[in-house]
């Protein structure tokens, strides 16, 4: 019986090549075998979001996906997304704005924050879209609706709002 | 999690075949609640197809009419195709009112069809379930069940079926696409694909060991206005106590499934001949020979009022 599998992809832009148990989640994939340890474990059951990472762009709680099953992906985590000195405008936002206490929800909230605004020019629905025949539109609305898959027990929800408005409304 | 050995399945038909091959396999195609379930051990399969690259991933137009949606499509691409926020407005309302933005760009079409029950005593392993443990017994009669079903019920199960999804697939007629591992495929009507608990609520589809589902399929577009409304505890991200999807017509005739209330989603033709008389008498039948607990039984109302609701809002 073959219990491990061999898989390889990107992640932030360096390439991959693991040989893991085949029961090791993208989440425990890059904290324990990679080593990058900015994607943060908080209830392992896809219910905080604070595992929130990118794979080909979207978002997705690294914690209910297995590594095998991301062949050939390419994946953004915190790391990717900038680094001290050179901070995605999303983690200037939030450091600007306050938006995080203890910080252990960030890299989740802000890998999601930036999906998010993507998402909206991509124009996909979500509860909080009147029309669904237009062109959907940032409002505070629209971002604390599919902000709602990251919790955050500091209560830091209308500092990130603020943040991420900001970051919208630079956007050309 | 238990051990498992692990697949790439390239086609629907080779997964099935896998299936048939490795009895005590399961499918894996999004994984949000497989995986979730295989942490706590309440899923233990030995071994896993991933089906993710079945190419079953696009929605298709029928020349005659109606819509071709693979089994692969995840949650977020259904919501957003623009013949299905166009022509069936309902399935796209129902979907953003499920899970979080992170799980419907993994959860597929398939799969939320198969999610299984969020009833608390499925979930705690400690606890006897017949769901879980066929024949242990059921916690939640006598425990807590404010969530739990009130109808279609049975003495050995009365958890609800989770989907918000299902509930507007079965007030638009949708049909569920098979094939098997000898390559024999076959259409299951969605008033069919789930079943009612009975005796042996730890079968919930109408599905055979092994059979692959491929695509779910919508018939032509039956135009009206579109409907989905959610009433849940908090307002994003829960499951709902009770949903209704509704398609109502100008003359005011129309069809009406409700979720959070039955092991499936809850549709009756009787009950939306009712429909012009308005929500009372609608509900009334669609609910006849309810069995609520006293935790759950202000869902009875909960339906009416939010058929009202319904019913107002597409009157305008």
């Amino acid at each position: 019986m073959n219990y491990k599998t061999e898989v390889s992809f990107t992640v932030n832009g360096e390439e991959q090549l693991l040989n893991v148990d085949n029961r090791t989640t993208l989440l425990d994939a890059l904290r324990e075998h990679l080593h990058l340890t900015g994607t943060k474990k908080g209830c392992d059951h896809g219910q905080c979001g604070a595992c929130t990472v990118l794979v080909d762009g979207r978002r997705i709680n690294a914690c209910l996906t297995l590594a095998v099953m991301h062949e050939g992906d390419n994946i953004t985590t915190i790391e990717g997304l900038g680094a001290p000195g050179d901070l995605h405008p999303m983690q200037a936002a939030f450091v600007k704005h306050d938006g995080f206490q203890c910080g252990y929800c960030t890299p989740g909230q802000i890998c999601s924050s930036v999906a998010v605004l993507e998402e909206i020019k991509a124009n996909i629905p979500s509860h909080a879209t009147s029309d669904l025949t237009q062109q959907t539109k940032v409002s505070d609305a629209e971002i604390r609706e599919r902000m709602s898959g990251n919790l955050c027990r500091c209560g830091a929800y209308s500092n990130i709002l603020d943040a991420i408005v900001e970051v919208a409304e630079a956007r050309p | 999690m238990k051990a498992f050995t692990y697949e790439r399945a390239s086609t629907a038909e080779a997964a099935a075949q896998a299936a048939a091959k490795n009895p005590g396999a399961k499918f894996i195609a999004g994984g949000t609640n497989l995986l979730d379930l295989m942490k706590l051990e309440i899923e233990t399969p030995q071994h896993l197809i991933d089906v993710n690259g079945t190419g079953l991933d696009k929605i298709e137009a029928i020349p005659e009419g109606g819509l071709r949606i693979g089994a692969m499509v995840r949650n977020t691409d259904l919501a957003a195709n623009e013949t299905v926020r166009r022509d069936y407005g309902l399935l796209s309302r129902a979907l953003v009112a499920g899970a979080s933005g992170q799980l419907r760009n993994k959860a597929t079409t398939a799969g939320n069809l198969l999610q299984r029950t969020r009833c608390p005593y499925f979930y705690d392993p400690n606890q006897p379930c017949n769901k879980r443990q066929a024949g242990s017994g059921c916690s939640a009669i006598g425990g807590v069940t404010r969530q739990l079903g009130v109808i279609g019920t049975s003495e050995a199960c009365i958890a609800t079926h989770p989907s918000d999804m299902a509930v507007a697939m079965r007030a638009l007629d949708a049909e569920v696409e098979t094939v098997k591992s000898d390559g024999s495929t076959r259409s299951i009507p969605m008033a069919d694909f789930h079943r009612l608990p009975g005796d042996t609520p730890h079968i919930e589809t109408v599905l055979e060991d092994g059979e692959f589902i491929t695509a779910v399929v919508l018939p032509k577009p039956v135009g009206g206005k579109q409907i989905y409304r959610k009433v849940r505890d908090r307002a994003s991200y829960a499951f709902a106590l009770v949903s209704v999807a509704a398609v109502i017509q100008p003359d005011g005739r129309g069809r009406v499934a409700v979720g959070g209330v039955a092991p499936k989603p809850w549709r009756m033709e009787a009950a939306e001949a009712e429909l012009a008389k308005g929500a009372r008498a609608t509900s009334g039948i669609l609910l006849e020979g309810a069995r609520p607990t006293d935790d759950n039984r202000f869902k009875i109302d909960l339906v009416e009022r939010t058929l009202g609701a319904v019913i107002a809002e597409a009157r305008g």
